[in-house]
Parts: C-alpha cells; sequence; structure tokens
C-alpha cells in the first residue's frame, strides 16, 4: 500500500489553508511512494473549499462528517482519522503542525500503536521507506529520520511546504462518521481580532522589539502589516510580550511561535538566539536596528541601520505604493 | 489531589550546538542541562493546586539517564514531594516510547491529574503528553494556558491560530501547559536542602523498539552572507528594489 492519507482542516465549515500545505507535502510523499494521496477533513457537514484538495494534487477528498464535529473533538476526530488509516491500509498519514495538527497527530499515532515524525520541514522516500527532515535544538541541527512505523505519521510545519497546484481529478465523497465526539469537548474560539492573520501562518511577518519604546508605537507596525494587504501579521519579541505591550500569541522565539514566513522584518529586535530560534528559517529577513552590530545582522538578508521611527513609516508609505 | 508531573531534562536553550562524533546526536561536552521551561510551568501549577486543595502529593517522573536525577532534584526543590526516575541509557528520538514508559509507571497510580510542558525544547516534539493519555485513555488537553479545576472537571484555554479556544474536560485528565499559565517559583535555599533528603526512587527500564530511526544529525544550512542596504530611510527604495527582484518576496 502506498497511497497517503492527508489530514485537511476546517474552522466553522470552511478549509483553512494550512490545508493546501497538506495535501501539497502528501502529494509529494505519494509521487515518490507511487501512490494516491487522500485528503480526509472531519466536519458536521459539506466544507466549503474542498474541492482545492484536488487543486493540489488530492486524487479523492473524503469529507467524515458527524453532528459533533463542527468544532475541533479531539477524540471523535482521532478516532475517526485512527479508523480510517487502519482500514486504507495507508503508507502514511499527513496533517499540518498547527495548534490542531499538534494536538490531533499524537492522538492518531498513539492509536495507531505507531511513532510520530511532528513538525518536519522536509519529505522523501530512500529505500522504500518514508525519510523526514526536523530541526531539532531550537532550529539549532537538523535531524534527518527515517520512519520505520507503517502508517508513517507525520505532521509538516507550516508554511515549509509552499501549496503548488497538481490538478487531479478530485473526485468528493461524504461519510458519516459513526461515535461521540468525545470527553474533551472545544466549547468555541474567542477570536484576538476579527481577521487578523496568526503569525504562524502569515506569509509576511512584521515584528517589533523593546526598540519601538512604548506599547502605542506598534500602530506603526500595524501600518505596515496593513500595506501588505492582509497577508502579513504583527508579531512581537518576548522583551515587550513580558512588557505587557503584546499579547503572547504574538511572540516568535523558543517560548513563543516557530515561524516560516516568506518574509521576516524584525524592527527594534536585537536578534537574541531565543529569538532566531523562532524565525530563523523564514525565507528572506530583513532587520531595521539603530545598532549595526545588533546580532540580528547576523542573521538577515538584508539590513538598513537606523532610527526605526523614521525608516518604517518611509517603508510603509513604498509597500503601500507597490500594492496601489 | 494527587498529582503526577512528568519532566525532561534537556540542553539550555543557550547551548552552542556541537554534533557528536556519530553524526547523530549533540556532543554533550561543556553543555549546561536545565529542567525544559515549559515543565516548570507544569510543576508550578501541580504545587499550586496542592496548596489550594490543602492536601495531596505532587510525584515528578522522569524518563532518562541518571543525570536527569539533578533534573528531579530540581522539581523537588520547588517542593515536589517524591521523585521517580525510569532509567534508561539514552532518551530515544521516538516520543511513543517514551510515552509507554511513562504509562506503565502512571497507569495504577492513582492520579487526578497528569501534567506535561507543551513541548520539549530539545526536540520540539509536542506528543509525549497526549500519547500517554491515549496509552492511558484519559481525557487530555494540549497546551493550557488558562485553567480552571472544579469538583470532577475542568475547563481550559489553549492558544489556537488568530485566537483563544476554550475546552472542558472531566477528571482525572491528562494535561499539557503553556507558557502564562502561572509565573514558576524559584527553589529556595530552604527548599533545596529539603529536597536532598526527599525520596527518589531510580526504576531501570528498557524502553520498547523505537520507530524513528535517527540517520543524520546535521547544522542547519547556512543563511547566504546577508548584507547593510544602507541608511536611514533613503535606503528604503534600494531596499525595496532587491527585496523585487533579487528576494522576490514582494
Ligand atoms: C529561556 C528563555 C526563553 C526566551 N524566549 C524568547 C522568545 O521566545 N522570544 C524572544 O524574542 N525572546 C526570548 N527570550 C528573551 C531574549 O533572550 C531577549 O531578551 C529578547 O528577545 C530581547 O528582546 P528585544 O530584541 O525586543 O529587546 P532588546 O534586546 O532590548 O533589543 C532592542 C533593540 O532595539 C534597538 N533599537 C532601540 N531603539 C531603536 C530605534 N529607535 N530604532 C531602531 N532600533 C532601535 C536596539 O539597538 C536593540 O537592538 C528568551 C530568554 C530566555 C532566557
Ligand atoms: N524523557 C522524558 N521523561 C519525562 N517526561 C518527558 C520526557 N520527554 C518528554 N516528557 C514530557 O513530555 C512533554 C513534551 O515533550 P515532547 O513531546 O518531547 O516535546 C515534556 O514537556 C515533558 O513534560
Amino acid at each position: 500500500m502506498s497511497n497517503v492519507l492527508a489530514i485537511l482542516e476546517q474552522r466553522d465549515g470552511t478549509l483553512r489553508k494550512v490545508s493546501h500545505e497538506v495535501v501539497t507535502g502528501a502529494r509529494r510523499l505519494a509521487d515518490a511512494l507511487g501512490g494516491e494521496v487522500h485528503a480526509f477533513v472531519c466536519a458536521a457537514g459539506p466544507i466549503s473549499g474542498v474541492d482545492a484538495a484536488g487543486r493540489h494534487g488530492a486524487d479523492m477528498v473524503i469529507t467524515a462528517t458527524n453532528a459533533a464535529f463542527g468544532s475541533y473533538a479531539p477524540e471523535g476526530y482521532a478516532r475517526t482519522i485512527a479508523e480510517r488509516a487502519q482500514a486504507g491500509g495507508y503508507a502514511a498519514v499527513v496533517c499540518a503542525a498547527s495548534a490542531q495538527g499538534k494536538d490531533l497527530a499524537p492522538r492518531v499515532a498513539a492509536r495507531l500503536g505507531v511513532s510520530l515524525a511532528a513538525d518536519i520541514t522536509d519529505v522523501g522516500v530512500d529505500g522504500g521507506a518514508v525519510v523526514v527532515t526536523r530541526p531539532v535544538y531550537a532550529g539549532k541541527a537538523l535531524l534527518k529520520v527515517r520512519v520505520a512505523s507503517k502508517p508513517a505519521v507525520l505532521s509538516l510545519r507550516p508554511n515549509v511546504f509552499t501549496p503548488v497546484e497538481r490538478p487531479k481529478a478530485g473526485t468528493a465523497e461524504s461519510v458519516a462518521a459513526a461515535g461521540e465526539g468525545g470527553r474533551v469537548v472545544v466549547k468555541g474560539i474567542t477570536a484576538a481580532a476579527a481577521g487578523a492573520l496568526d503569525v504562524a501562518e502569515a506569509p509576511i511577518v512584521v515584528s517589533g522589539g523593546r526598540g519601538l519604546k512604548e506599547p502605542a508605537n506598534f500602530k506603526l507596525l500595524e501600518e505596515l502589516a496593513h500595506a501588505f494587504g492582509g497577508r502579513a501579521a504583527v508579531g512581537a519579541s518576548r522583551a515587550v510580550v513580558d512588557a505587557g505591550w503584546r499579547p503572547h500569541g504574538d511572540q516568535v522565539g523558543q517560548t513563543g511561535k516557530t515561524v516560516s514566513p516568506s518574509l521576516y522584518i524584525a524592527i527594534g529586535i536585537s536578534g537574541a538566539i531565543q529569538h532566531l530560534a523562532g524565525m530563523r528559517t523564514a525565507k528572506v529577513i530583513v532587520a531595521i536596528n539603530k545598532d549595526k552590530d545588533a546580532p540580528i545582522y547576523k542573521i538577515a538578508d538584508y539590513g538598513v541601520v537606523g532610527d526605526l521611527f523614521e525608516i518604517v513609516p518611509r517603508l510603509t508609505e513604498e509597500i503601500r505604493k507597490l500594492n496601489g | 489531589m494527587k498529582i503526577a508531573v512528568c519532566i525532561k531534562r534537556v540542553a539550555d536553550s543557550e547551548t552552542r550546538v556541537k554534533i557528536a562524533a556519530d553524526g547523530k546526536s549533540l556532543d554533550e561536552a561543556g553543555v549546561k542541562f536545565i529542567l525544559n521551561p515549559y515543565d516548570e510551568f507544569a510543576v508550578e501549577e501541580a504545587l499550586r493546586r496542592k496548596e489550594q486543595a490543602g492536601a495531596g502529593e505532587v510525584v515528578v517522573i522522569a524518563c532518562g539517564s541518571g543525570a536527569s536525577q539533578e533534573t528531579i532534584r530540581t522539581a523537588l526543590a520547588m517542593g515536589a514531594d517524591r521523585g521517580v526516575l525510569l532509567e534508561t541509557a539514552a532518551v530515544p528520538a521516538d516520543g511513543l516510547a517514551v510515552a509507554r514508559a511513562l504509562a506503565a509507571e502512571l497507569k495504577d497510580g492513582g492520579y487526578d491529574l497528569v501534567l506535561f510542558g507543551k513541548m520539549a525544547i530539545d526536540d520540539y516534539n509536542h506528543q509525549v503528553g497526549p500519547m500517554t493519555a491515549e496509552l492511558l485513555g484519559l481525557p487530555c488537553v494540549t497546551c493550557v494556558a488558562h485553567l480552571d479545576l472544579a469538583a470532577g472537571k475542568g475547563t481550559a484555554q489553549r492558544e489556537v491560530e488568530g485566537g483563544m479556544e476554550e475546552v472542558e474536560f472531566p477528571l482525572p485528565a491528562v494535561l499539557t501547559v503553556d507558557k502564562g499559565l502561572n509565573e514558576p517559583r524559584y527553589p529556595a535555599l530552604k527548599g533545596i536542602m529539603a529536597a536532598k533528603k526527599k525520596p527518589l526512587e531510580v526504576k531501570p527500564t528498557t524502553l520498547g523498539a523505537s520507530g524513528l530511526e535517527v540517520l543524520a544529525m546535521t547544522p542547519p544550512p547556512e543563511r547566504k552572507e546577508g548584507r547593510i542596504v544602507g541608511e536611514g530611510a533613503a535606503a528604503i527604495p534600494e531596499l525595496i528594489k532587491l527585496l523585487r527582484e533579487e528576494a522576490k518576496v514582494l
């Protein structure tokens, strides 16, 4: 059996973007194994956007419906996915290392009695076995790991498997999932700010540190993020989170989030090792700091030295021009 | 309240990572080891819950080499009552192998609550807690940043993309804890002295076969040499040009 089960994610009946990354990663693995991708989503009813799974390379999309599956139901989802994985004899089960995936993947793996290769940044096949890469020691080393267990259960680090279009027929079917939602019940999500992108998922992250001087000045960063037209989120260093200027959910770094955006702009951030731990895998790093010897410049691709209060408004203005 | 806390000895985040001669592991020479920071939140939470209940026991359990005794002593110095070391030669990359050993130890312990860190800062695995819960058949909530416990049940908040998720669960339960749940205490000198006399049981343990085989550990790819584009706002047009034409991210 060389098929791959790709676990999609929905919230409020809409497919989450990270699902496209999962299908993309699963497709890459299935191609190497010579198998199919079966995309699988737990939901209370039809999900809008599932057809996109076909576009990204799913041969089949299965919606497992259960009245208790509107919100994330950890135990119900884990049971349903594990049963499917077993019944389908899959070579691999792939999900996102998102908030939900980090909770779900270990449960699925434990139910199947197999290991989990978590938060991987690369996947391939070598001599018939699934081989993955995963960062350890806060990104200061990479482990290459052969996954011996069947199925190989993998979670993909968000923002690493850039979605590519690989159209497949993508037949869709809906199956009723039996059983209860489980003992652990999600009552709801209180949104941080309407429509705000999460730093862990945004393609562009604009982060601020103690150099911003006071909380109100984060307005400069919000304006810059806004200029990117809904593609950017505002992040923060721990110094400003601990000071209560920004919520913990915005913190980037070892005790915050690990982000891999295509563009990371560090503003008034010195670049402590624990901060770098959270953003060193960004594709392009820009630093704005008045101290030309700040450690952030050691990993930045591009640096602008000087006073952020002068530089950031100009940057915002230019980005606005670009995005019309 | 009888509470177990699973704790891990990890390399300090300041560690300069040097790869050992086998090409597969960390060269531990000169590395400082600490109690996993997320497990500190778990120990602190356990101590507070016991204090609030006015009675109970906090047991810390680590799986690892003999050196983990020091980690257990740190938790005992914070105030935990006793420790158990499931002694193994080394801790494998496979969270399931560790979860199985922990589950076997926890199974008949009669715990009301079993706490974990949300992740270990060395392997970023995010898995030993929920795997252990599955093996024990206990309900589990991960990444708990806010916790209310009442008779026989609890409410937790956990961070998800773009907000906080509110979750209800029955007790006994397994919880993995996030930063922000509390502010861990520092062990006082008195606690450090007392910790030396607290019971620490060492149980030789053989872990099952690992489903993950480490082939190699390598340094991350070097980022190509960056450059200072210029000084002040005057450098912005050049920066934009580079981001568009060279980096192609705009
Ligand atoms: C166990 C542990 C875990 C940690 N986890 C994290 C983590 O997850 N994330 C994290 O970020 N940190 C973390 N830290 C903290 C980290 O070590 C640093 O203390 C923190 O990142 C510093 O934040 P900062 O860069 O905002 O502040 P600072 O280090 O004070 O840097 C401020 C920078 O702003 C610049 N600046 C000042 N004024 C201006 C101006 N007008 N224009 C331009 N530049 C200006 C300065 O030159 C300076 O470089 C952790 C530490 C420990 C011990
Ligand atoms: N070897 C171990 N011994 C005891 N507890 C552990 C061990 N490894 C992990 N844990 C616990 O599981 C949590 C998550 O670890 P991990 O899944 O490795 O990221 C940690 O914060 C600890 O609470």
